[in-house]
């Protein structure tokens, strides 16, 4: 087992946001996590990648058998935990290819190999930035600086491709994409589907769920997972909705 | 904070503690101010009588002025009858006779901040004439200044050796009343450097404070004066990363550079004096008056400062733009962090026509700090076609530190254009996160942060310094995040 939520309870500033999550991810697979606005999705995401503003109030976290939660959030991602955010920042005068090698080189040395060099990077990043459409100003950018909402989309799954994570977690990666950008973002995410990594998306829209395609849907309400299925979930609640999907439910 | 970072915390602090009790030599002034205290500084350097008249006039009109109060800074009173005006340099009996007598914990600061190794013994005190290296160093250095012309010595030196070119600048771009710190500076100024580049000669190497033999010990009013003439060019580079101990609280240096016509002048800084304990108990007061003036056609002068130490820093370096053309720059990374307060920025004051400035301030508050830009642009009438940019920015790490803002314009020439930009910003949680979350420590991320908040300042800085300035910046912000 890659990941193991069992009873997970969080609350930021005094109010319960995750109120029991149980969710298990496999080595190879692809789970939605899809729901309404606050639902808790969100919350989900940073408390897996080690966000301090949220408290952990109950429940466990187990990463290849690891106790997820004792671990400082810049440990969890050289373990190989990646979280592609809703909304990345903008970190001015940082280069951005500078801190993607620091990220590499801090993970590699993490896993006690050799850091890569200039040159190799360079090789690296250029290849992966192609497969992204990206253009090579991206090589000389800040970080996220002055990027439109699809760029850092883009720029997200390209460090996802450069970190090659054992577990990524997508945070409304498509959101604010045009359809050509979404493909591209999926193509991405779909080169990174290896037996031995899993993906969890999380999502608002059916449509992305078409490029990447699931092997399992979750409806996330009230800080619970209340309803799992297949790729037809997904169509199901963009069918009837929600409401009427978890009508059922309760 | 992790507990590395409290090692280096404690380890800062404590190289201070460990300051060296100098006894009291014979060859000093007692404390107190008055004439003939000035008169008898002036015979122990045997000063000409130029000289002598010049500091009682400064003297005179000291009296007649008031402290400052103006600047976001507090302190007690200075007893200004409680401080000896002179005391002949002197090596301490207990100091260290070599590296191996330093505490190895201040030694590992300066290898962590890229000291060279020659320069740590100055640093940590050890006797001038066991520092092999730096001697011949500055000895080869001396020769190669020698046949391009360049006149690079002590104050005291340009005194004895060259009293015109000393008279006929000394004091021309800032008077000896000019304000109260520059006016008590020229009564008692110790020592410092001077510079003359003559006509069409351009410096052949980055001139150093560190280089000058002698320069040990100038004391708490230093005095620096910098001539460029016709088309002459000079970078000069004041200062050290590393953190210097001195037992003098107050310091109240002055620094003149005159660019004549095509002239060019570059004057870096990198200021690490003690900042205080944690608490914001001792520490330097810098109260510094830096002013150069454009004064031929097509000249430039530009500053550019890292500022990390003093408790009370109180420094504006200005450019007076009286010639054509000429050109004033201001480029400023001011850091606070603890208890510190740094009020600083600079005056651009447009006098000649299509003279043109740019203002690029950084400032860093962290702890409890107050972190101040003060900056004047002053187009006059006759300056037609002036132009300035402003740009300051002001980052925040943590709750308890604040940052203000005073940008001052005068614009009395309405074909001048003046823009002024202006930034605020927390260190983010979100860019530490975003960091962490990519596996980067939070030290490094911060450096990271910080570093590129300040980019366009360092790569104003000769690039050595600029890699200093970095790893003195990182040293300096040591868990202030995290």
């Amino acid at each position: 087992m890659l990941l193991k939520i069992s009873d997970l309870h969080a609350r930021v500033a005094g109010k319960d946001i995750l109120r029991g999550v149980n969710l298990e991810v496999r080595a190879g697979e692809v789970h939605a996590i899809m729901g309404p606005n606050g639902s808790g999705k969100s919350t989900l995401a940073q408390v897996l990648a080690g966000r301090e503003d949220y408290e952990i109030t109950g429940g466990t976290v187990t990463f290849e058998g690891r106790d997820l939660l004792a671990l400082p959030a810049e440990q969890r991602a050289r373990a190989g935990l990646f979280l592609g955010f809703q909304y990345p920042v903008e970190i001015p005068g940082v280069n951005n290819v500078y801190l993607l090698k620091a990220a590499l080189n801090a993970k590699r040395k993490a896993a006690g190999e050799p850091e890569v060099d200039a040159y190799e990077f360079l090789t690296l990043i250029r290849q992966k930035m192609k497969f992204m459409q990206m253009s090579e100003s991206f090589l000389t950018r800040g970080v996220n600086e002055g990027f439109s909402g699809g760029e850092k989309k883009r720029n997200e799954v390209l460090q996802m491709l450069v970190l090659e994570p054992k577990l990524a977690i997508l945070d409304e990666t498509d959101s604010g994409l045009d359809i050509d950008a979404l493909k591209v973002v999926s193509a991405g995410v779909n080169s990174l589907r290896d037996p031995a990594r899993a993906v969890v998306l999380v999502t608002h829209y059916q449509r992305l769920l078409d490029y990447i395609v699931p092997d399992q849907v979750h409806v996330l309400s009230q800080g619970r997972i209340l309803k799992s299925g297949d790729k037809s979930l997904a169509l199901e609640l963009e069918a009837r909705g929600y409401d009427g999907v978890l009508g059922q439910v309760a | 904070m992790s507990s590395k970072s409290q090692d280096v915390e404690s380890l800062l602090g404590q190289k201070y503690r460990h300051g060296f009790v100098t006894d009291i030599e014979s060859d000093s002034l007692p404390p107190g101010l008055d004439e003939d205290v000035v008169a008898a500084i002036s015979r122990k350097k045997n000063e000409p009588q130029f000289l002598l008249d010049w500091r009682l006039k400064a003297y005179r009109h000291w009296l007649t002025m008031q402290e400052p109060t103006w600047a976001q800074v507090h302190y007690k009173p200075i007893d200004y009858q409680d401080i000896s005006y002179y005391s002949a340099p002197r090596a301490p009996a207990n100091a260290p006779k070599s590296l191996e007598e330093v505490d190895p914990k201040l030694l590992a600061t300066y290898a962590k901040l890229g000291i060279p190794l020659h320069e740590r013994a100055r640093l940590a005190g050890v006797a001038v004439d066991a520092v092999f290296d730096s001697v011949s160093v500055a000895t080869t250095f001396k020769d190669k200044l020698a046949k391009a012309g360049v006149i690079f010595c002590s104050f005291s030196d340009a005194v004895r050796d060259y009293p015109r070119l000393v008279e006929s600048y000394l004091g021309t771009v800032v008077p000896a009343g000019d304000n109260y710190f520059a006016a008590l500076n020229s009564a008692v100024f110790s020592d410092g450097s001077f510079v003359y580049v003559p006509p069409g000669v351009r410096c052949p190497m980055e001139l150093s404070t560190y280089f000058r033999i002698n320069a040990a010990k100038t004391g708490q009013f230093e005095r620096t004066l910098i001539i460029a003439a016709e088309g002459a060019s000079v970078s000069y580079l004041e200062g050290c990363t590393a953190p210097m101990r001195d037992e003098n609280q107050l310091h109240a240096a002055v620094v003149e550079l005159v660019a004549l016509d095509n002239a060019r002048i570059k004057y870096s800084t990198v200021q690490n004096w003690y900042p205080g304990d944690e608490n914001g108990l001792g520490g330097i007061y810098n109260f510094v008056t830096k002013r150069g003036e454009c004064r031929g056609r097509n000249s430039k002068i530009s500053w550019t400062q890292v500022e990390t130490g003093s408790a009370i820093t109180w420094k504006y370096p200005s450019c007076v733009l009286k010639g054509e053309n000429s050109v004033g720059e201001f480029y400023s990374v001011a850091v606070a962090n603890n208890y510190q307060q740094a009020d600083t920025g600079t005056k651009m004051i447009h006098i000649g026509r299509n003279t043109r400035s740019t203002i690029v301030s950084k400032g860093i508050s962290a702890g409890h700090a107050e972190n101040t830009y003060r900056g004047l642009v002053k187009i006059l009438p006759s300056a037609s076609g002036a132009r300035n940019f402003t740009q300051c920015d002001s980052l925040l790490m943590g709750p308890k530190c604040a940052a203000h803002t005073f940008p001052y314009m005068e614009v009395k020439n309405p074909t001048a254009t003046v823009e002024h930009e202006a930034s605020t910003s927390k260190i983010g949680e979100d860019q530490l996160f975003y960091c962490l979350q990519r596996g980067i420590s939070a030290e490094d991320a911060v450096n990271m942060i910080v570093s590129g908040f300040c980019k366009v300042v360092f790569k104003e800085l000769p690039m050595e310094f600029a890699v200093e300035a970095q790893n003195l910046l990182s040293v300096s912000l040591e868990g202030a995040v995290g």
